[in-house]
């Protein structure tokens, strides 16, 4: 039998109901290669016996011809969804041996729709960074290496254990989580398809919040389609998330091999950044001229507070965070270092318990929240942001979707930027902006750098508009013919 | 400006101070669930099972509003003659405190649900004062903390957690113990009155916060501490009498009050301070990101307009011009629900007055003396109406009517049947009664000679008459007979 690891999320869908192989057969594929890819880190939990349980019953399932959308695929799940009865710890000291009495919204939508759970995927603390190094589990290795070179790369970040097993075929799919960047760049960094979807479209309840106006739950997969049967699965309403819309979710696959004929393509002037390296301009063009040669139709447009972004959700995302997290105190679930009073044991096990990155983001956003403060960060940021909003409805009166690069580099070597937390921020110039408006984003593999790096192409639409989104981004996969892929250095 | 009264000043060593009171009471919404949760508010149940995963701030959980508390809200509002804003705002509050779980409360602070409204509260000697409503917002409760279960560790008790609370801020409109007092009277029988709190201050469900200054009169307002907590009414005068005499013995020592938050301690009668202001908390107040702007529209104010009760003012008013009745009466009466509704019961096709003698005498006497309500009386409000009927008539006479009262009250016996049963009908038939007299003067000679110039004897031959005639006799018809045959002048 053949590697079942080589198919794509839809392929295997097929062959599961065309009966061509078991769930358990599929599963067990990804389990072992799973075992085999220890050096990679990309699962903080892998639940090998659950997942196998899950196939049977899906097998019973098919033979039974009562197979739902996603039955017997395995898929990994970001450790920032809570799992009912498995270990969830948004890779931080913090929670350690929680295990939720309840599942995410999200998941439970997978698992209702005949999903298999193989494990939960690493990834930054709190979903706070962009190379997957904040991680209390460690960092995540980059399948993908520098030609010639074997010095280990990171993933992207926060969602790195996704992009990362994606990439190196240890799961069909992965959920993954995006605040400013998190599903996106890791994509781009992996040769994999990342999709945030707009605000509101999958349910934040379960998922372990860092911010709660910017988070918004996607799916990393193989190619555009499996995103689109990933996303279908996911979204929807859910009452038990104020900020999620009752909306009815369409059939995202319906919309790939659609034509772009006519689709007007903005090019924001603004996202030329300084010192951008040439290879991603150029990547760039080519992106412009495959849809060109597609049918569409390209406008320059302007997003002029671009470079308000950044600095914006530098204040806000904090914000949020600092107070989000206050509720990890050590009283109720998680770690708890003693201390002789309640004080002490809140500041040792908060000490104890967060990383730097973490401290560090608590510690800004408590700041702009301080009396004296607000008004010049907190609110300041907020208007910044309308008017970012502001830019992007006004260009969508121009254009259906906007083209940009993913992230101004390819993936960066482990330590490389750790010290400098400004030029880590940096990674995200071309994402943030997306999760402010509250708009869908997705990144498309269209190329490798220089170094052999894949490269990724972001797509952002109108809110709600995630077929737009599919449609182009097939047209995109479709002309890039990304097909290269890591060498298995990792496997044991 | 008020003129300040001179009844309320107090009298310093170095001249008179006025005391200025505001007053923040925190209102437990009457509804059977939390305000961002569907678990239970149920006073009195076991420590900690009435927590839902929101309560506890469990990872990943969301606050839903409950519809229900905001209609409440809304209601209370209207009843205070408030604006009502169609447009409010949920904030985050945050502190650390083992019985806060989530690390903040979700409260209103810049955009409240209710706007200025205005109390006007009752006061001896038919006097009345309005007092400004600045702003009723809702806010979550806290859990509770239990310091005295062990001897080395607190306990959090979460049932309260989450509880939906109204915090009704009025201005600094009241001058002494007695308004505060009755301002928290008039609030709890206006929330009485719509249903909206139960006004249970021994249960919790109405606390008071007491902001009080002194100043020389004329003078701006002074520093103000606010007294935390208070609980029942009574604490709330004793506090108050404290806190403003301790305020001016240090003001008249050469001192300086310092803004402060106190407590009162009722065990030995006085504030202690809590914290300074340079100990209190920086809140970081900021939108909670979890929850969208609360809008109502007016057709929902409307609609619970239409359905608000008539309120004690407003029966006031009517119980004088309708009934007639005195203010005093009026005020007695209208003070609860219940007792309005039992009056107008009474006094439905009868003489008001008389009714109002009724129920507000003998009846209010016999409920408090017997420990009973309106709800659990003995005598209903037809019985009642029915023993005046027989006064009206002439079946009984006033005296006897109260014994006929008891023995209602006692046994819960129609009106009617005690007086059938126990024959204690009138007696008006002229020659029986004439009889009667004729012997208690022909046993009494001396004190009959005497009566001529000792009119006051005349009593006690009314009395010797009633008594041999068990009080049948129409003590009327007694005294003027008795008048003419001791040869007493009726004008004497």
């Amino acid at each position: 039998m053949t590697d079942l690891t080589r198919l794509t999320l839809a392929a295997a869908r097929d062959g599961l109901a065309k009966k061509d192989f078991t769930s358990g057969e599929l599963t067990g594929a990804y389990v072992s290669a799973i075992e085999a890819a220890s050096t990679l880190n990309t699962y903080i939990t892998v639940t090998a016996d659950k997942a196998r349980e899950m196939a049977r019953a899906s097998d019973e399932r098919i033979a039974k011809g009562d197979a739902g959308a996603l039955e017997g695929i395995p898929l990994g799940i970001k450790d920032l969804f809570c799992t009912k009865d498995v270990l969830t710890t948004a890779a931080s000291h913090i929670l350690d041996g929680f295990v939720p009495p309840y599942e995410s919204s999200v998941t439970q939508n997978l698992w209702n729709d005949g999903a298999v759970m193989l494990g939960k995927l690493n990834n930054d603390e709190f979903a706070m960074g962009s190379s997957n190094e904040t991680s209390f589990y460690g960092p995540v290795i980059n399948p993908w290496r520098r030609k010639g070179s074997d010095s280990k790369l990171v993933p992207g970040g926060s969602s790195g254990g996704s992009s990362s097993a994606v990439a190196a075929r240890l799961c069909l799919g992965a959920t993954a989580t995006d605040t400013g960047g998190s599903i996106r760049q890791p994509a781009s960094f992996t040769g994999t398809v990342g999709i945030k979807p707009t605000y509101g479209r999958c349910s934040r309840w379960g998922v372990v919040a860092f911010a709660s106006s910017l988070d918004q739950a996607g799916p990393i997969t193989r190619d555009v389609r499996d995103a689109a049967i990933l996303l279908r699965s996911m979204a929807g309403y859910d009452e038990k998330d104020s900020t999620s819309v009752d909306r009815a979710v369409p059939d995202y696959e319906a919309s790939l091999g659609q034509s772009v004929k006519g689709l007007r393509v903005g090019i924001p002037k603004e996202y030329r950044v300084e010192g951008m390296p040439s290879e991603i301009e150029a990547l760039w063009a080519r992106g412009i001229d495959w849809l060109k040669a597609a049918g569409a139709e390209i406008v320059e447009v302007s997003l002029p507070h671009t470079k308000y972004a950044l600095p914006s959700y530098y204040i806000i995302a904090p914000a949020e965070a600092s107070s989000n997290l206050a509720r990890y105190d050590g009283v109720r679930y998680g770690l708890r270092v003693a201390g002789k009073d309640i004080t002490d044991l809140y500041e040792r096990t908060r000490a104890e318990g967060f990383g730097a990155e973490v401290r560090r983001r608590v510690l800004i956003g408590t700041y702009v929240l301080s009396a004296g403060y607000y008004d010049a960060y907190y609110v300041k940021a907020q208007q910044v942001r309308a008017l970012i909003a502001r830019d992007f409805t006004q260009a969508f009166e121009k254009v259906d979707v906007l083209l940009t690069p993913t992230a101004p580099s390819a993936a960066f070597g482990i330590g490389e930027k750790t010290a400098d937390p400004l030029s880590m921020y940096l990674n995200d110039v071309f994402t943030v902006p997306v999760n402010l408006a509250g708009l869908p984003g997705i990144s498309i593999p269209a190329g490798l750098s220089g170094e052999g790096l894949p490269l990724g192409l972001q797509l952002i639409g109108r809110a709600f508009d995630e077929e737009t989104l599919f449609r182009a981004a097939h047209a995109i996969e479709q002309a890039a013919d990304f097909t290269a892929e890591p060498e298995a250095w990792w496997r044991a | 400006m008020r003129e300040p009264r001179k009844e309320d000043l107090i009298e310093g060593a170095t001249g008179p101070w006025e005391i200025v009171l505001g007053l923040e009471v925190h209102a437990q919404v009457a509804s059977k669930a939390k305000l961002f949760s569907g678990a239970s508010t149920e006073f009195g149940a076991e420590p900690n099972t009435q927590v839902s995963f929101v309560d506890a701030a469990m990872p990943g959980m969301l606050p839903v509003i409950n519809w229900y508390c905001v209609e409440q809200a809304v209601r209370t509002g209207l009843g205070l003659k408030a604006q009502i804003n169609l447009r409010s705002v949920f904030d985050r509050k945050n502190y650390f405190y083992p019985d806060l779980p989530q690390g903040y409360q979700i409260s209103q602070f810049k955009y409240p649900v209710v706007g200025e409204g205005v109390i006007v509260i009752d006061l001896p000697g038919q006097r009345s004062v309005s007092v400004g409503i600045e702003r009723l917002h809702l806010e979550q409760d806290a859990g509770k903390s239990l310091h005295d279960q062990d001897p080395s560790n607190s306990f959090v008790d979460l049932n309260r957690s989450g509880v939906a609370l109204m915090e009704i801020v009025s201005r600094p409109d009241m001058r002494s113990a007695e308004e505060a007092q009755a301002y928290v009277r008039k609030l709890r029988t206006i929330l009485r009155y719509l249903g909206t709190c139960d006004g249970n201050m021994d249960e919790g469900s109405l606390r008071a916060d007491v902001n009080v200054s002194v100043r020389r009169i004329g003078a701006e307002l002074g520093t103000r501490c606010e007294i935390k907590n208070v609980n029942s009414i009574r604490f709330i005068g004793q506090a108050i009498e404290y806190e403003a005499r301790r305020q001016i013995d240090v003001l008249e020592d050469g001192g300086v009050i310092t803004q402060e938050t106190r407590l009162f301690d009722p065990r030995a009668g006085e504030t202690r301070s809590m914290r300074s202001k340079e100990e209190a908390h920086d809140y970081r107040y900021f939108p909670d990101p979890d929850l969208l702007p609360l809008v109502l529209t007016q057709n929902q104010v409307d609609a619970i307009a239409a359905s608000l009760p008539e309120l004690p003012d407003e029966k006031k008013a009517r119980f004088i011009s309708a009934y007639g009745l005195s203010p005093y009466d009026a005020t007695v009466l209208v003070a609860e629900r219940a007792p309005a509704d039992f009056y107008e019961a009474v006094a439905k096709g009868r003489d008001p007055k008389l009714a109002a003698n009724w129920v507000t005498g003998d009846f209010f006497a016999a409920l408090a003396r017997e420990g009973f309500t309106i709800e659990t009386s003995p005598v209903s409000a037809e019985a009642l109406g029915q023993l005046i009927d027989l006064i009206v008539d002439g079946t009984i006479s006033g005296r006897i009517a109260k014994q006929v009262f008891e023995k209602m009250f006692k046994d819960g016996r129609d009106p009617a049947k005690i007086v059938e049963e126990e024959g204690l009908r009138q007696v008006t038939d002229l020659s029986a009664i004439e009889a009667s007299i004729d012997a208690v003067i022909a046993a009494n000679p001396d004190k009959a000679a005497q009566a001529k110039d000792k009119p006051n004897l005349a009593g006690w031959f009314v009395g010797q008459v009633m008594k041999t005639t068990s009080g049948k006799a129409n003590p009327q018809v007694v005294n003027e007979i008795l008048l003419r045959k001791l040869g007493i002048s009726s004008a004497g």
